[in-house]
């Protein structure tokens, strides 16, 4: 099945026929699918190969992106979703789709190399984290880094969590069910080298954010939901990846008008500070901060739908937070940042201090200076 | 059908100070196929009714574990035994964090993680018994916070389990029901044992001594599960005069060291047939969150801030009030009793639900109640920052219903 659109209706039929197998051969393989078991190889699941210095996607495995996507130590991720053929998810408005048993979602992790030989030197060029990815099913890699694929696989009774490690070589990823830690050194656009342990979670870890319903515990994936969806394609020039996943018969039930919910792309200006922020938190926060989620014992709830309050940090009291208070009296202090627990558990590097608890080595600092604007310009005080 | 899995090997044990990591080195990253991936391992491919079994020694770790399969044992050779250190660790705020039910973990030691020790977070059927918190460089500010944490559970056996050293709380059980904590050692923590937001708590036969403040029982606002229901006996609350090294911002932080036995915004706590001694500030305190730097916007209207239906009867208390911490405290001592003087034993914040009386008077079951011989009862006056203190005792002089026993379900304890 080809997942590509056509693009060009101009076209004599001869060449839209060439153009539609050319497209459809290009990498010439159909995804495997697994039901069972642990599979050792990433090849194993036929969605990608490594081709002629190039990371050529398999037919059906269609990549998608997020409005604001989760920080994870400057990472660049190439995120695909496969599902059955002729098989649809079904819409959500607020939570994952619902996706067909036999669907495959991944979600490769690489970085620009910093020099011609790979010595863990890895750097990001601006903050968008928004980098090379798979324009026509296809993502050069001259330049990058594969360090991880993860892969969410929906089985019969639920969805499972599958780590790949990719090789020193470079040519294919290798089961990784205990994790890994990567010795990295991250260097800023301003010079700044900075080492960090990059975490390759284990497969109990990944229910600790994909865990997102502490009463059914199961795992379900996060960013495939409506509001981080809603966005122009970067796949499909002029398209919003809604509709094309809806016209592409992938996904059933959306809104074919623009009531979708939408959140915000947090470096766009033209958004305001406080969409831009909550949209932040969101993504990187809220599968956890929820009235569900493994911090819901926290009493702090993050989700976009919460009116911003005490149960969303104003002037909130730590439960739990220990030394990750950072010897601050609140969560946010209107106005005052360097006063804020938020501010202090981004910008620590310390394990059992640092928020997110797991999945981020080194402080998002473009993160920060966001929550930190957002905190400046708010009203009021904690009393 | 039950499975017992041996995690690690002696001969890997042997072979693990001349591992990978450098002649001379004390190895704190796993390696490869080392105990330390058996156990990850172990957990991973845990399958409900699994015994795992971990040999004497030492196993380091640089990263947490965690388990989320049900119906498994964790058991080691001994708290003295069998240690998973995480001095090393650079990844993870726990050093295992449990997300299962009918979890059982016994006879081993977590020490010097950088979060929490032991969390178990949302599990039905806990049993922690025999384990050893500690972090080993003593009680410092950067240690983790907690060192037993079970949260948001049902069924809980907390037992002879020792706790050392814990920045927040050695043992803490937070936002669960049905719940048993005896026979545990706590010193040298900030709060030596801390029941919060919590229904159904039998806390007895434990020691807490060292600690800032001996045995907790607080409610935090904003939180989904207020707590009531405590009873704390057959304790022994000895001289927890430690200074606060808690993190500033934390409920903890505003305990005074010497504090006994602190019931804080919680109701319905009944605190008898305790040794009670030689706590610096007060043998038993009795406070409201207005009493601590909880900010008054950050807490949702319906939260119950008084402490209400507080039962102290028949414990044995002494020594305490001493030498109060905070300046305030001091000044009331030394302008009511003297230089050399002392607090009464059981010392009352004074913040009183005016909304929740009827002609004026507080309804029965929710007052109160000291009935403890010859203890004194002071009324510290912190609404009107401490102007007029008073001696209490004899208006307090009454009695409430007893708390019925927890009793733990599905066998647990047995």
């Amino acid at each position: 099945m080809c997942v590509r659109r056509l693009r060009r209706p101009g076209m004599t039929i001869v060449l839209l026929a060439a153009a539609l197998l050319a497209a459809c051969s290009r990498a010439g393989e159909t995804p495997q699918f697994h039901g069972d078991g642990w599979p050792e190889n990433l090849s194993d699941w036929r969605l990608m190969k490594v081709e002629k210095g190039a990371l050529v996607l398999s037919d059906g495995v269609r990549p998608y992106d997020l409005a604001t996507p989760l920080f994870s130590d400057y990472a660049l991720k190439l995120r695909t979703v496969t599902l059955p053929e002729g098989d649809a998810a079904t819409y959500d408005e607020t939570e994952a789709f619902n996706f067909p048993v036999g669907t495959i979602v991944s979600k490769t992790f690489y970085y620009p190399q910093a020099g011609a030989e790979w010595t863990g030197d890895v750097s990001y060029k601006d903050a968008s984290l928004k980098g090379p990815t798979a324009i026509d099913g296809e993502m050069a890699l001259d330049g990058l880094r594969l360090i991880e694929t993860r892969l969410l696989v929906r089985r019969d009774n639920g969805w499972v969590a599958i780590p790949y490690l990719w090789d020193g070589d470079q040519k294919d990823a290798r089961l990784a069910r205990t994790g890994e830690i990567v010795k990295l050194t991250l260097h800023r656009p301003d010079g700044r080298a900075e080492p960090f342990n990059y975490l390759v979670p284990n497969q109990n870890q990944c229910a600790g954010c994909h865990g997102t319903n502490m009463n059914k515990r199961a795992i379900s994936p996060i960013g495939l939901r409506a509001r981080h969806l809603n966005k122009p394609s970067r796949f499909q020039p002029q398209v919003n990846q809604l509709a094309d996943w809806s016209a592409s018969g992938i996904l059933k039930g959306a809104p074919i008008d623009s009531t979708a919910p939408r959140n915000a792309i947090w470096m766009d200006a033209s958004a305001s500070v406080e969409a831009r922020a909550r949209s932040y938190l969101d993504i990187n926060c809220s599968h956890c901060h929820s009235n569900t989620g493994p911090a819901d014992t926290s009493g702090l709830d993050l989700r976009p739908a919460i009116a911003f309050g005490p149960g969303a940090g104003l002037c909130k009291t730590p439960v739990a937070a220990g030394a990750g208070t950072g010897a601050r009296a609140y969560d946010i202090v209107p106005r005052h940042p360097e006063r804020s627990i938020f501010v202090y558990r981004m910008m620590t590097n310390e394990p059992g201090e640092m928020m997110p608890e797991l999945g981020r080595a080194v402080s998002h600092e473009e993160g920060v200076r966001l929550i930190a604007e957002w905190i400046r310009e708010m009203e009021g005080n904690c009393g | 059908m039950k499975r017992i899995t041996c995690a690690a090997l002696i001969g890997a044990l042997a072979l693990a100070a001349c591992g990978k990591n450098g002649a001379g080195s004390a190895p704190s990253a796993p390696q490869k196929g080392g105990e330390e991936e058996k156990l990850l391992a172990a957990l991973i491919d845990a399958q409900p009714g699994d015994i795992i079994e971990l040999p004497a020694g030492r196993l380091n770790f640089d990263r947490s574990l965690s388990l989320t399969i049900d119906g498994v044992t964790i058991r080691g050779k001994g708290l003295g035994e069998t240690i998973l250190s995480f001095k090393g660790q650079v990844a993870g705020a726990e050093g295992l964090l449990v997300n299962a039910n009918d979890f059982t973990i016994e006879d081993l030691a977590i020490e010097d993680t950088k979060g929490d020790a032991l969390k178990v977070n949302g599990g039905k059927n806990i049993v922690i018994r025999r384990v050893r918190t500690e972090w080993t460089g003593g009680p410092k500010t950067s240690n983790g916070a907690y060192g037993l944490y079970p949260v948001q559970c049902d069924n809980v056996l907390l037992e002879s389990n020792v706790a050392i050293g814990a920045s927040d709380a050695g043992i803490y059980v937070g936002q669960s029901n049905n719940v048993i904590v005896r026979n545990n050692r706590a010193e040298k923590n900030v709060a030596g044992i801390e029941v919060e937001n919590t229904t159904n708590a039998d806390v007895y036969d434990n020691v807490a001594t060292d600690n800032t403040g001996g045995i907790l029982v607080f409610n935090m606002p904003n939180l989904k599960h207020p707590g009531r229901g405590a009873r704390v006996y057959q304790n022994e609350v000895i001289a927890n005069n430690r200074k606060n090294f808690g993190h500033k911002g934390t409920p903890v932080a505003s305990i005074p060291a010497g504090a006994g036995v602190v019931v804080n915004s919680n109701d319905d706590v009944e605190i008898f047939d305790n040794d009670i001694e030689d706590n610096r500030t007060a043998n038993v305190i009795i406070a409201s969150v207005y009493s601590t730097d909880i900010s008054r916007e950050g807490m949702t209207a319906d939260f119950d801030a008084y402490p209400e239906g507080i039962y102290v009867h028949d414990n044995r208390m002494s020594g305490g009030g001493k030498n109060p911490d905070g300046l305030d405290l001091t000044a009331l001592k030394v302008a009511m009793f003297g230089p050399t003087g002392a607090l009464p034993d059981v010392l009352w914040d004074g913040y009183v639900d005016a909304a929740k009386e009827v002609d004026g008077k507080t309804p029965d079951d929710k007052r109160i109640c000291v009935d403890n011989g010859d203890a004194e009862t002071l009324n510290a006056d912190g609404p009107n920052k401490f102007k007029s203190p008073t001696i209490i005792t004899d208006a307090v002089k009454c009695a409430l219903a007893p708390l019925p026993a927890v009793t733990l379900k599905n066998g647990l304890g047995e």
